[in-house]
């Protein structure tokens, strides 16, 4: 009971001062042109003191950016757990299925986002100006339904017999089986695959962002890059970080749930 | 010709024979009991009949019917319970009763599972998970499941293996209760000789494995309802107890060691994705860490 306080929150403390001391020694000998924390704190103020702030198309407050990334994962993560869902469940319940496709999503589970970015802008050319969005959203979905993919294969296969049994015995339809039977006994790992599958959508967006130069966090810190404004471009990493924390930590609340139910 | 029979069924996994020739014949509502070691065959038997599996070579009939799938005429209340855990008590019943009674009305399904969660008294727990329920209740759940679905005949796999001596007992009444209420046909599994003579009218070992068949059919001439009590001294029940225990033991000719394997129930834990998988991963057993449970198994030296 004593250490509670101390285990979360003076450790971490400690912890972020280490890194503090580190950055600013970092600053004053080896990498002189990385802004100095104060320095970071000052030029950023405005965009964390005014988060909703709009000043023009790539200068508004961080919280606004952020919202727009996320609105653009939410569209993205969606669309991987529509499409990964049901391929889970079709690589779980045949084996004919698995031995066609595994293979195929061995080797392009690893592609890097980069790499699918612009087979996305590719692909919708012919959207006009909706080619970047579109192309963004591609790219999230095809590199974050991975871990949906398999982990439901993973849930569909983990299925003990003996559910499946009662299913055989109670001679429930196919409708019933896949609701009353299938889905439930495998949402925990379901619910796995999707918490890892939005730390990757979120992962792939700023790259998403940066190389087409949309508005968001990836976007903006692009943007400051090239202006030369690179303390915006630490404030970019911390937000882009805390973000991705706290989507997983509520991702994982979630999955807790499943879990023990 | 009787009313369920089993004529020369053998039954093998890939090349591993597990049952051979096994015979039965069970009469409408008489009560059998098979008794068999653990790893003889036994649930691999009573699947048989369920239909679940099928037989590599032989027959098995009901009414005179080929059984080749599995069906609600035959009720089976399996070794591990087999309740559904996202579902309440309640809920597991209305899932068999929905399934086996579709042209009811929703509020006559509602009152048949009341009825037979009544019936073994689990009224206070309809609205509980299994998971927070005992040993003894979700066998219970398991048994009332299955009356609710009222079948011809019941399959009872070692129902109360898993449970501690008294609950065992308790249960054991129950049993009995249900059957001179309901006079169902029933075939008990069960690795407890004195557990097959108190409940059932024929007791039949098993042979050990692999390749194990029936034993000669042992009457057993007490008549219901029985007394746990005096049937202990009851010299029919002592001799009947002794041929059946000799029986087994000359059954077991080769010598068998026990090992305990791990049951896994029912439940589950997400695979860690950081470990490399390879294109066989399928194959790979998923980790089910909570509920495991030991089961001694027999194997020859
Ligand atoms: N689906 C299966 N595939 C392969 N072997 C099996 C299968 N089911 C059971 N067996 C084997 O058949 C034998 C009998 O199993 P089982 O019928 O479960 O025994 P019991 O219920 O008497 O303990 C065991 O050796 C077991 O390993
Ligand atoms: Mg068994």
């Amino acid at each position: 009971m004593k250490s509670f306080k101390f285990d979360w929150l003076v450790l971490p403390f400690i912890g972020i001062a280490v890194v503090m001391l580190l950055w600013q020694v970092s600053c004053a000998t080896w990498a002189k042109d990385l802004p100095t924390p104060s320095k970071t704190w000052e030029t950023s103020k405005p965009y964390i003191m005014e988060p909703f702030a709009k000043r023009g198309e790539m200068d508004q407050g961080i919280l606004r950016f952020t919202w727009y990334s996320l609105i653009l994962v939410a569209k993205g993560y969606a669309l991987a757990l529509i499409i990964g869902t049901p391929i889970g469940f079709f690589l779980g319940l045949s084996k004919t299925f698995t031995k066609a496709f595994d293979p195929i999503i061995q080797v392009l589970r690893p592609v890097s986002p980069l790499a699918w970015l612009p087979l996305g802008l590719v692909l919708f050319m012919g959207a006009g100006k909706n080619a970047s969005e579109l192309g963004a959203l591609f790219t999230i979905a095809v590199c974050s339904m991975w871990p949906t993919v398999l982990n439901t294969a993973v849930g569909v296969r983990a299925i003990p017999q003996d559910y499946l049994n009662v299913a055989k015995v109670l001679k429930l339809s196919r409708r019933k089986t896949l609701f009353k039977v299938l889905i439930p006994a495998s949402l925990p790992y379901m619910f796995t695959g999707f918490r890892l599958s939005l730390g990757i959508a979120w992962l792939v967006i700023v790259a998403a962002e940066m190389l087409t130069g949309r508005p968001g966090v990836g976007g903006f810190l692009w943007q400051e890059y090239n202006a030369l404004i690179y303390e915006h471009i630490i404030l970019c990493i911390i937000t882009i970080g805390v973000v991705g924390f706290i989507l997983d930590r509520l991702m994982s609340v979630v999955e807790k749930k499943f879990k023990t139910a | 010709m009787a009313y369920l029979e089993l004529k020369n069924v053998s039954k093998s996994f890939g090349n591993s024979p597990v049952l051979k020739d096994v015979n039965l014949s069970v009469e409408s509502g008489e009560f059998v009991a098979i008794v068999g070691f653990s790893g003889a065959g036994k649930t691999t038997l009573i699947s048989l009949i369920a239909g679940l599996l099928n037989p590599t070579s032989g027959l098995v009939t009901l009414n005179g019917a080929v059984i080749t799938a599995p069906g609600p005429d035959r009720g089976i209340v399996f070794q591990n319970y087999s309740l559904l855990p996202w579902l309440t008590v309640f809920e597991n019943i209305l899932l068999a009763v929905e399934a086996v009674f579709p042209s009811w009305s929703a509020e006559q399904q509602k009152a048949h599972v009341e009825k037979y969660i009544e019936m073994v008294n689990l009224t206070p727990a309809r609205n509980k998970k299994p998971s927070e329920l005992s040993g003894g209740m979700r066998q219970r759940v398991s048994v009332a499941r299955t009356l609710a679905m009222e079948p011809q005949i019941l399959l009872l796999d070692e129902p109360l293996s898993a449970l501690d001596a008294l609950t065992r007992a308790t249960l054991q009444d129950e049993i009995a209760r249900i059957r001179t209420q309901h006079q169902k046909t029933i075939v008990l599994i069960t690795n407890d000789p004195d557990e097959g003579i108190y409940l059932a009218d024929r007791i039949i070992p098993l042979t050990a494995g692999p390749s194990a068949t029936l034993g000669p059919s042992f009457e057993v001439k007490i008549p219901h309802p029985r007394d746990r009590k005096s049937i202990n001294h009851d010299e029919h029940f002592k001799q009947l107890r002794r041929e059946i225990v000799d029986f087994m033991l000359g059954s077991k000719s080769e010598r068998h060691t026990a090992i305990t394997k791990k049951l896994i129930l029912p439940d589950i834990e997400p695979e860690d994705l950081n470990i490399p998988r390879s294109m066989t991963a399928w194959r790979k057993t998923p980790i089910r860490k909570r509920e495991q449970k030991e089961e001694a198994v027999e194997v020859k030296p």
